[in-house]
Order: structure tokens, then C-alpha cells, then sequence
């Protein structure tokens, strides 16, 4: 009882140091700025936040579509390709999002080669696709489909053979069995992809601004920079802290009573196509890794190939490292938070109060990453003057405010696929393993690790490539000599220089595919077992 | 497990901070200077980066450089007050500059040779900034469809004869907002309103991003005319020298061309003040403004200082002459008139 008592309390100081840069924010109302948002209320307020809505609605559509319907694709059918294109369905994870908006804008816009290509050939007059919200929300699906791919294609895989069986027995078709087993049994984990895709696509700021589309996060920054507020700018923050609530609440809501039940493992594909059939669906596979990942990177490659000898630099050997080193340690740190605060849940009831701690601490993925970037150092430079007054912690902070921060940042991404992974163990396997005569250590090593494994290095990787691509945070809290490639990526291509900002950027590809190919060989029993 | 997990994060933490233990030491008095300056930098590191390599082979002085967005850079001086290890802020407008001054972030430069060099239109009056370079905003237009005799000042653009035939780079761009400052200096909030109530109307297309994809649409036959700063088409011309835009110089029978400028102070809590001042002073050197101007296309803050035989090319033309801090000043009008007009 005494130790997990200490546990508990281990957990709440945790989730204190993962919510203090957020009530930091928070704490700003004690000052408010009235006539800031008497302003922004006039001017800006509706467009910024019906803007904001209209982006998270048309992604959540798309993410899901494309997400749910290829992971179905390729865990439920056998079509030609399928093994590479499962693996390929990945891949755009890699690519940042205002990296794949540069791309698009650069090929699809008006002055780009296919719009000036239709309107030589054809009677095609051009448009901006910078207009209204379908291209950026085009763009931020392609790039973030891959969250509802990954949970989706996981849980699809666990229903295992046997239901899919049934209903066809039943007399289900294919369309019957997506819609009345598979989808609905996967809920839960298409409702917490598809909240991480839309958590992400309220912090952006990169993507939306190359379409000149304002968000609420293009506000924040704005009354930073303009009014010289930061407390006005993280009042409006917590606008966005507001709708990832309602988020959040949704997605509890959308899950019901319905639990995870992944124990089971899919043995064969149940659908065989042939002929026609079998080619369509790989077409529909492949075009879409073409469009999220083969044509974007080709675009790069043209790039780097045109502006490599005037932008290669010794250095690069240090970004890269640095890069890699950084999301080694975030993801660590992240995934190793996320597991204790799981285990402690798994031993003991929770206290509500401490539920909701741990649903707050999640909150910090909506936040654009400066506008919690400031939070921390302010907190820092609190803490520093209660501690040691005029001695200046923060400076001696070094790395530690960034890692920090990528925790407050991406805990919600780990801490979704290691709960999920802890809900598959059982008491009654505990207890088995118990009767049997294992003792703690084995009973971990032998029935916990095996089965969280996958679940943990899933969660490491999506960690680990969102930290490589994360700009804002590690712009501003970066301590000397600790420049990554995304910052590389940003100064040459806010400079308009893409062709340069191609290089960096298939680099950090390439890291990404790597670290992707480390999850794969980790994960290798976690496939589908060939028959 | 959690153990070995525990021990893990352990050694990734104490790894990663004795990576980073570097730098930070001298934070208590050092009376003599370390034989380096730290340099906060909103300008781009592939544009800066060759002076710094410059500056320390002649003088042996490092300089351990940070880049960042200007308002962040400010917020972290504020934040970090005595214990900086920051001797220079350097931006790319002077608004920042300005802000930075209000802020009380920068000592005096005490410098001859600055005052010397450097008109005093492009310094602060209290001698707390000095600009380095000068960046002219103006037009760019088709020469096949425009004649660059149409072409008069900002004000003309609002006509409804440039109806569709005119791009612009979103307001939130800090060179937009000093322009909308400079309109406010001259004519007044009223007059700039219609301004750019009228430029809004002849708006081709939704402002675009960056100044680069301003003279995109404009090769594209999307608009005829622009407004950007001249470094992005000095770019543009040295890949394709053929190309059918040119530069015209707007309000040279009236105000002049509005410019702002990249620049520096030393800020207040320097440890190495004496080095700080012998970059500035370098910066503002012959040598040091040939290159400056040269390697971004952009204009000598030293007037006697010879263009870039492309940059000359452009011919010269008439600066506006306010001086830069005013347009700090009015920045935040300027942000609030552009949002009431709509102007994305």
C-alpha cells in the first residue's frame, strides 16, 4: 500500500512538471489586455477561429478516409504490391508539413509547372490554390494521414480471422464487413489517430503560413509580434487549449464503451483479389504514396540535385546528429514517462483528479511549439529566481528546457499507443503467469516487455521523427551549437530558397526512414505471420 | 522494466547535458573579455555566417552565433536580463531595432566610426542601433505588359487602373508593416487606409507568402506589377539574367523609395562590450559593407560605398528619408489599420 501510495505521488509531481509551462500560459489571464482582443474581437476573432474550424473539419475527413480505407486495404485484402505498399503507406510521416506545402505550392500553384503546362496545352485558365481552404487542407491530409494509418492498421490486425469469418458466413460482402465489423470494432483507435492529426494541425504554423491561410496560431504570433504581447498571445493560446478539450471530449465520446481488445493476431488476409479488382485497389494504394511521398520527394531530389555544391557544408554531419540526438533522448524520455504514468494506472484505480491531471498533461500537443517554447523559459526563469535569485539557472538549463519541452510536446503522442498497449494485458494473465510461479522480474521480462514492445517502439518512433521535424520550440530554446536540420530547412526556405531547402530536407527523410526501418526490425514478430 | 527504463533516461539526460555544459560558465564576473562576442542574429545564417569567418580571421575575436526570429531573440534577452551571454542583437528590420531600444535591451555604441559612416537617418538618435545594410521596397513589373514610365508611387497603385493586375506579399510580413508605417508617418491613418483599400481591389490574388512568389505570378501572367525588396529580384536576375521583370523606382518625384535596413545594437548587459563595438565598427568598415551589400544584393548602409555592379545596374535612386525608428513606433498602427482593412 505505502509503495503505491509513493507512486501516486511520484505521478502527480510528473504530471505537475508536464502541466507547469502549460498553467505558466494559463496564468497570463491574472493580466489581461483588454484592448487587444477589443481589437482582434473587431477585426480578426471570427475569420481566425472559423478558419481554424474549417481546417480541423476538412482534415479529420480526409485523415480518416484516406487513413481507415488504406489500412483496411492492406491488412484485410491481397492485392499486387501490397507488401511494399503497406510499408510505403508510411513513409510521408517523414515528411514535414510545411516542407510537403512548399512542394505543393511550388508544383501546383499557379505559376508552378503543371498549372502552366495545362494552361499552354488546354483551355485551362489557372487557379490559386491558395484560395478558399481545399489545397492546405489537401496538403495537411496527405501529411498527417499516416497517425489514423498506423492505430488504424493495428487494430485492424487484431480483430483477427475470426469475425471477419462470421460475417461473411452471415452473408456480409466486403462493404458489410468494412462498415459493420472492422470500422466499428476499430473506433477507438481511429478516433485517438485522427485527434493526433487534428492536435498537430492546430500547432502548425509553418504549412498554413506558406498559404497565407490564417489560423488561430497565425493570431497568436501575430499579437507577439505586433503588439509586443505575450500575454495577450498566450491568452489566445488557450483558445486553442479549448478546442483541443473539445477534442478530446469527442474523441471520448466517439470511443463509447469500446475497448481495445487486441490480443488476437490476424493469421491470413481474407480477401484474395484477383484480376481487375486486385489491380484498382493497387492503383488507389499506389497513388496515394505517390502523391504523399514519391512525387515530393522526386520534386526534392530535382532541388538538391540543382543547389548541391552551393549549399553542402561540413556542418551538416553535426545537424544530423543533432537532429538524431535530440529525438533519441525525447523519445526516451517521453516513452519512459508515458510507461510510468501507465504502470502506476495499471496497479491501482486512479483518483479522478489524477486522471484529469494526466488528460491535461496531454494537452500540450495543441500548442504551436513557440508559443510553449516561452512558457517554458518563463517557468525556467521562475523557478531559477526561487531557487538560486541572480544566478540564472535558465542559461545553465542547456538542453534540458528542450527536452522538456518536446515532453510537454509529444507526451500525447506516446502516451496513446502505450496505453493502448497496456489495456491488452490482462489480470487474469497476470494471475496465470502468477500461479505458475514467475516471479517479478520474469513475470516483466517474459509476459509485460513481449507485450508492450511493440506498442512502446511504435510510440519512440513517432516521437523521435515528430522531434526531427519539430522547428518553433527547437528554434527558441536551441542552446548554442545545437542547430538541427528542420532549422536549416526553415532559414533557407523562409528566405524562399527551396531548391537549397531541398538538401536538409531529404535529409531528415532519410533519418525518418531510418529510424522507421529500426521500428521494422524491432517489430519483426509484430507482422503478420506468413503462412 | 521500469527500473532499466529509469536508467535510461538517466544517462540520455546526463548525456545530453554534458553536451551543453559548454558555453555557460563565465556567467560570474570575468573582468578580462573572453576573446569572442556572441551575436543574437535574425539574419539568416548563409547571409551572415561569411562576414563572422571574415571578421574573426582578421582579428583572431570568434563569434559564437545564435540565429532565431527576431521577437523571439528580444523575449529571450528580456528573459535572460544581466546574465545574457548575448553582446549583439542583429535583425533584418528596424522596428525590432526600435523595440528592442524601448525595451532598454542595448547600451550606447559610442562609436565614431559608426557615426561617421552610417547617415543618420538609418541610426537611432540615442545611438542604441545602427543600421548595416539597406533594403529598398519597391516595384517590380513586366516589361513587356508595363511601360516603367505607369509606374509613379505606392499611392498610384491604389488607381482602379491597376484593377488585377497587381500581387502583394501578405501583411504579415515585417517589411509590409514598416511600409504601412511610413504611409502613416507621411499621409496620416485616413489617406493610407484608402491605400490600401485600393490596393486590396486590384489585387490579382490572394497576397502570397513571400516576395519570391510575387515575381512567380508575375512571370506567370497572374499580375502585372509588384511591390518587394530588390535582394529577391537581385536573386532572381543572377539565375536567369534574361528575365522579362524588371525594377522601378516608386515616389522618386515625392518622398522617395521606402527602405529599412538590417542592423545591430550592443545590448545592455554585454560581458565582451569592446569586442561587440570592434564587430559593429568592422560591419560598418569599407571592406565589411562591400561584402555585406554584395552577398544578399542589398545596398550599403555607407552611401560612399560602391553597389554591386548588378545592384548598380538598377540605377540609383532617391531614399526616403525618415528616420527608421519611426517606424517601430508606428508598427502596432500600422497592424491594426492593416487588419480593419482586411488586408490577409
Amino acid at each position: 500500500m505505502n509503495s503505491k501510495l509513493t507512486w501516486q505521488l511520484f505521478l502527480w509531481a510528473l504530471i505537475i512538471l508536464i502541466s507547469l509551462p502549460l498553467l505558466r500560459l494559463l496564468s497570463a489571464w491574472f493580466e489581461p489586455s483588454p484592448e487587444i482582443w477589443q481589437h482582434l474581437y473587431q477585426t480578426l476573432l471570427f475569420n481566425l477561429i472559423s478558419n481554424t474550424l474549417w481546417l480541423l473539419f476538412g482534415v479529420a475527413i480526409g485523415v480518416t478516409l484516406l487513413g481507415v480505407v488504406m489500412a483496411w486495404f492492406v491488412t484485410m485484402c491481397e492485392f499486387p504490391g501490397r507488401k511494399w505498399l503497406e510499408w510505403m503507406l508510411f513513409l510521408p510521416f517523414a515528411i514535414p508539413a510545411y516542407v510537403l506545402g512548399f512542394v505543393y505550392l511550388g508544383l501546383f500553384d499557379f505559376p508552378g509547372p503543371v498549372q502552366s503546362f495545362l494552361r499552354e496545352h488546354t483551355a485551362w485558365s489557372g487557379v490559386d490554390i491558395r484560395q478558399g481552404s481545399l489545397g492546405i487542407i489537401t496538403v495537411m491530409t496527405l501529411v498527417l494521414y499516416p497517425y489514423v494509418y498506423m492505430l488504424a492498421r493495428n487494430a485492424f490486425y487484431s480483430q483477427g480471422n475470426g469475425l471477419v469469418e462470421s460475417a461473411r458466413l452471415l452473408g456480409y460482402n466486403a462493404y458489410g464487413v468494412f462498415w459493420r465489423v472492422s470500422v466499428p470494432l476499430a473506433r477507438p483507435a481511429i478516433a485517438a489517430g485522427v485527434m493526433l492529426a487534428l492536435m498537430e494541425t492546430l500547432a502548425d504554423f509553418g504549412t498554413v503560413s506558406i498559404f497565407n491561410y490564417a489560423t488561430l496560431t497565425n493570431g497568436i504570433f501575430s499579437i507577439w509580434e505586433d503588439f509586443r504581447s505575450l500575454q495577450a498571445a498566450a491568452q489566445l493560446s488557450t483558445a486553442l487549449l479549448g478546442i483541443a478539450i473539445l477534442l478530446i471530449l469527442i474523441e471520448r465520446w466517439s470511443r463509447g464503451r469500446a475497448r481495445y481488445d487486441a490480443t488476437k493476431r490476424m493469421t491470413s488476409r481474407p480477401y484474395k483479389l484477383k484480376g481487375i479488382k486486385a489491380w484498382l485497389v493497387t492503383f488507389t494504394v499506389a497513388s496515394v504514396v505517390f502523391l504523399a511521398f514519391v512525387l515530393p520527394v522526386i520534386q526534392l531530389i530535382i532541388w538538391a540535385l540543382s543547389s548541391l555544391t552551393e549549399e553542402w557544408d561540413n556542418r551538416y554531419f553535426d545537424w544530423i546528429s543533432n537532429s538524431f540526438m535530440l529525438a533519441l533522448g525525447a523519445a526516451l524520455l517521453t516513452v519512459g514517462l508515458a510507461v510510468i504514468v501507465n504502470s502506476v494506472r495499471m496497479q491501482a484505480r486512479l483518483s479522478w483528479p489524477l486522471k484529469i491531471g494526466i488528460r491535461f498533461a496531454n494537452l500540450g500537443y495543441a500548442l504551436p511549439g513557440s508559443v510553449l517554447a516561452v512558457g517554458i523559459m518563463l517557468l525556467i526563469i521562475d523557478l531559477g529566481e526561487i531557487i538560486s535569485p541572480g544566478t540564472g539557472i535558465w542559461l545553465s538549463s542547456g538542453v534540458f528546457a528542450l527536452l522538456l519541452a518536446y515532453m510537454v510536446r509529444f507526451l500525447a503522442v506516446a502516451y496513446g499507443p502505450v496505453e493502448s498497449s497496456f489495456d491488452t494485458i490482462t489480470p487474469s494473465m497476470t494471475e496465470a503467469a502468477r500461479s505458475l510461479g514467475a516471479t517479478t522480474p520474469r513475470l516483466v521480462s517474459h509476459i509485460y516487455l513481449p507485450i508492450l514492445k511493440p506498442g512502446l517502439v511504435i510510440a519512440g518512433f513517432m516521437v523521435a521523427v515528430d522531434v526531427m521535424k519539430e522547428l518553433p520550440a527547437t528554434y527558441l530554446l536551441r542552446p548554442y551549437g545545437w542547430d538541427t536540420l528542420a532549422i536549416r530547412i526553415y532559414e533557407l526556405s523562409s528566405e524562399g530558397l527551396y531548391d537549397r531547402a531541398a538538401i536538409p530536407s531529404l535529409m531528415l527523410l532519410m533519418l525518418g526512414l531510418a529510424s522507421l526501418y529500426m521500428v521494422h526490425l524491432i517489430n519483426k514478430r509484430y507482422k503478420i505471420r506468413s503462412h | 522494466m521500469k527500473k532499466i527504463l529509469s536508467l535510461l533516461l538517466a544517462s540520455s539526460l546526463l548525456g545530453l547535458t554534458a553536451c551543453s555544459k559548454d558555453t555557460d560558465t563565465e556567467a560570474n564576473a570575468q573582468q578580462q573579455e573572453a576573446n569572442k562576442v556572441v551575436v543574437y542574429s535574425a539574419r539568416a545564417e548563409h547571409l551572415i555566417k561569411p562576414l563572422f569567418d571574415k571578421f574573426t580571421e582578421q582579428t583572431g575575436i570568434q563569434v559564437e552565433f545564435q540565429t532565431g526570429k527576431a521577437n523571439a531573440l528580444v523575449e529571450r534577452l528580456k528573459a535572460e536580463g544581466a546574465n545574457t551571454p548575448a553582446d549583439v542583437l542583429m535583425t533584418v528590420d528596424a522596428g525590432n531595432l526600435w523595440y528592442a531600444a524601448e525595451q532598454d535591451l542595448f547600451q550606447p555604441l559610442n562609436s565614431q566610426l559608426i557615426e561617421t559612416n552610417i547617415p543618420a537617418n538609418l541610426r537611432d538618435p540615442e545611438q542604441l542601433w545602427t543600421g548595416l545594410s539597406v533594403r529598398a521596397r519597391t516595384f517590380v513589373y513586366h516589361s513587356e505588359k508595363i511601360n516603367p514610365s505607369e509606374l509613379t508611387t505606392y499611392e498610384d497603385l491604389a488607381d482602379p487602373k491597376w484593377q488585377g493586375r497587381l500581387c502583394i506579399r501578405t501583411s504579415s510580413s515585417v517589411y509590409n508593416k514598416s511600409l504601412v508605417a511610413a504611409f502613416i508617418d507621411q499621409y496620416g491613418e485616413p489617406k493610407t487606409e484608402e491605400i490600401l483599400n485600393g490596393w486590396l481591389k486590384n489585387l490579382s490574388t490572394k497576397p502570397t507568402a513571400k516576395d519570391s512568389h510575387v515575381m512567380d505570378a508575375i512571370l506567370a501572367g497572374q499580375c502585372d506589377v509588384g511591390v518587394i525588396n530588390t535582394y529577391y529580384y537581385g536573386r532572381l536576375e543572377a539565375k536567369t539574367p534574361a528575365t522579362p521583370i524588371k525594377v522601378a523606382w516608386a515616389n522618386q518625384n515625392t518622398s522617395g523609395t521606402h527602405i529599412n535596413i538590417s542592423g545591430a545594437g550592443i545590448t545592455k548587459h554585454a560581458k565582451q562590450p569592446n569586442n561587440a563595438r570592434k564587430l559593429l565598427e568592422w560591419l560598418a568598415s569599407d571592406e565589411a559593407q562591400t561584402i555585406y551589400g554584395a552577398l544578399n544584393h542589398e545596398y550599403p548602409a555607407n552611401p560612399k560605398i560602391k553597389n554591386d555592379p548588378q545592384v548598380a545596374a538598377w540605377g540609383d535612386f532617391k531614399q526616403d528619408a525618415m528616420n527608421l525608428r519611426k517606424v517601430g513606433e508606428l508598427q502596432q498602427a500600422a497592424t491594426m489599420l492593416i487588419n480593419r482593412v482586411g488586408y490577409e
